[in-house]
């Protein structure tokens, strides 16, 4: 049992200190020159603009149920008045960026870590290197650059998604005033509750880029290696995304 | 052998508890071709990859024209990497760039040669191959398994290198299409005299493209001579390896029923 628990606990140990060792070479030898702008580009088409649908949908949905959440809760205290307020605070600050990370950490993570997961196998990587080409600087790097920037614009493009489903469900099915609905959303909502979520994206844009990248790299063993390396891609990028979630919720929020 | 110009010595290598390479010790003289011989999981690949820094090996010396290559960083290694072409085992062709922007990625990324420039010495270097200008806009996924291998070839050579490796080159081709790849070889090689190292289990490749030839067993180099002196080596590992019989010295771990 205890036995059972130590080498569990090695092994995390080491698994935390190669990740350690794969972002140092990331981060040292990826984004110092030369920088591939024609990768970073593509890559953000195909990390950011291909995820539109998804996180818009899940956006709109979660914004729409929220509403009716709330409605359902809140009017037990006739105060209706709240579903606008937070609905715009739960989309920006937890909703939005934890359930786009998620979305993102099970669309892009995998195809991360499965084409890398090939380009190893297959020895494309090798052949990158024989190519004089660092493979840190022309893969991983161009894929840590897109995530990071472009998971806050998809976050903030799922913000107004979302607050626009609960509009849409607020004034439709529960019959809440439209122009009440804006008004209550625009004066609560700060600077801060959308800054804090746009900080969070950007983290879970690294986090999904970096396991995506550091799964698909260490992949061996053929087809079976590579389906491991996105299955452990996905699952280790969405419980990072959600630790560090309530790490950073309490860190942004601590006053 | 001093004068070696690609010089191995006591070169080891372990995976964890297993050992693959036992002390390699290796010389190609400048200009030769030399083939390693050995069967499968016998560390032909692993070896190739410490010589190109892909592997660190444990413990051992690898010289280049006198100069120790072992453990090379920075740009010392991309100009080390430079002198180099490497036809892997399996083409390893990126597959999301067309055939063309393959052959032209050394010269583009490494040498950064503009891409029209870069373009013409593909579709010549596939020329080369026996491939027409038409392949160039193809991806990888739509070639045959011989197509792959030539184009990889075309890769290899694209920026004229000095030293070239062969990793099983005619393996899982037709007896015709590996003899075509075995002309290619031998042509590209002459034009370019290069120095080369080529991998193969393929006897009759091996007579074609080797001047050298060594064969490698249990992670060791256990004969090495000309490719004419190989039907009189005497070595009874060699023997038993060059007429493909399972009675011999080199016992298969088959488990009897
Ligand atoms: N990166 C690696 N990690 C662990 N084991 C490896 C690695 N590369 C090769 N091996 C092992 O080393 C042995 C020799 O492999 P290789 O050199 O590819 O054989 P071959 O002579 O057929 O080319 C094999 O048993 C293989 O499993
Ligand atoms: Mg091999």
């Amino acid at each position: 049992m205890f036995a059972h628990i130590g080498r569990a606990t090695l092994a995390l140990l080491g698994e935390v200190g190669r990740v350690t060792l794969f972002l140092k070479d990331a981060l040292l030898q990826g984004l110092t020159p030369k920088i591939f702008v024609r990768q970073i580009l593509e890559q953000m088409m195909r990390i950011g603009y291909f995820s539109l649908p998804v996180v818009g949908l899940t956006a709109f949905f979660t914004g729409g149920a929220l509403a009716l959440q709330i409605y359902l809760g809140s009017s037990r205290f006739n105060a209706e008045s709240l579903v606008a307020s937070i609905v715009a605070l739960g989309i920006t600050r937890e909703l939005g960026p934890v359930l786009a990370g998620l979305m993102v950490a099970g669309r892009v993570g995998a195809s991360i870590a499965a084409e890398l997961g090939t380009m190893r196998v297959t020895e494309q990587i090798d052949a990158l290197v024989t190519l004089a080409t660092n493979p840190f600087k022309y893969l991983v790097a161009p894929r840590i650059i897109a995530a990071v920037v472009t998971l806050p614009i998809l976050v903030g493009i799922a913000d107004v998604i979302g607050i626009m489903g609960g509009y849409i469900v607020g004034t439709r099915s529960i019959g809440l005033n439209g122009y009440a609905y804006i008004r209550n959303t625009a004066d609560f909502l700060q600077f801060n509750d959308v800054s804090s979520g746009l900080i969070k994206a950007a983290v879970f844009g690294f986090i999904i880029a970096v396991m995506g990248c550091y799964h698909g790299f260490n992949s061996k063993g053929g087809a079976q290696g590579v389906g491991r390396a996105t299955t452990n891609a996905v699952v280790s990028s969405a419980i990072l995304i959600l630790a560090a979630n309530f790490a950073l919720t309490s860190l942004l929020f601590a006053d | 052998m001093a004068e070696g110009y690609i010089e191995l010595y006591n070169v080891k290598k372990s995976f964890g508890p297993k050992h693959v390479l036992n002390g390699v010790t290796l010389s190609v003289p400048r200009g030769h071709s030399l083939v390693v011989i050995g069967g499968s999981g016998t560390g032909k690949s692993v070896m190739l990859k410490c010589i190109l820094g892909l592997l660190h090996p444990d413990s051992g010396s690898i010289r280049i024209a006198g100069e120790e290559v072992v453990g090379l960083k920075g740009k010392a290694r991309d100009d080390y990497l430079a002198r180099f072409g490497m036809l892997f085992q399996g083409a390893a062709l990126f597959d999301s760039l067309s055939v063309w922007e393959n052959v032209a990625f050394g010269l583009i990324q490494g040498r950064h040669m503009a891409r029209a420039k870069a373009r013409d010495i593909a579709i010549d270097k596939l020329g080369q191959v026996g491939l027409g200008p038409e392949v160039g806009n193809l991806f990888p996924a739509e070639l045959s398994g011989g197509m792959q291998k030539r184009v990889g070839l075309a890769r290899a050579i694209a920026a004229d290198p000095e030293i070239i490796f062969f990793d099983e080159p005619t393996t899982g081709l037709d007896p015709i299409m590996a003899d075509v790849i075995n002309n290619l070889i031998v042509d590209c090689v002459k034009r370019l005299g290069a120095t080369t190292v080529s991998i193969t289990h393929d006897m009759a490749s091996a007579r074609k493209i080797a001047d050298d030839i060594a064969m490698i067993f249990k992670g060791e180099i256990i004969w090495q001579g000309a490719a004419k002196t190989i039907d009189h080596g005497g070595n009874p590992y060699v023997d038993q390896f060059i007429h493909g019989s399972a009675e011999g010295p080199i016992q298969m771990d088959v488990l009897k029923p």
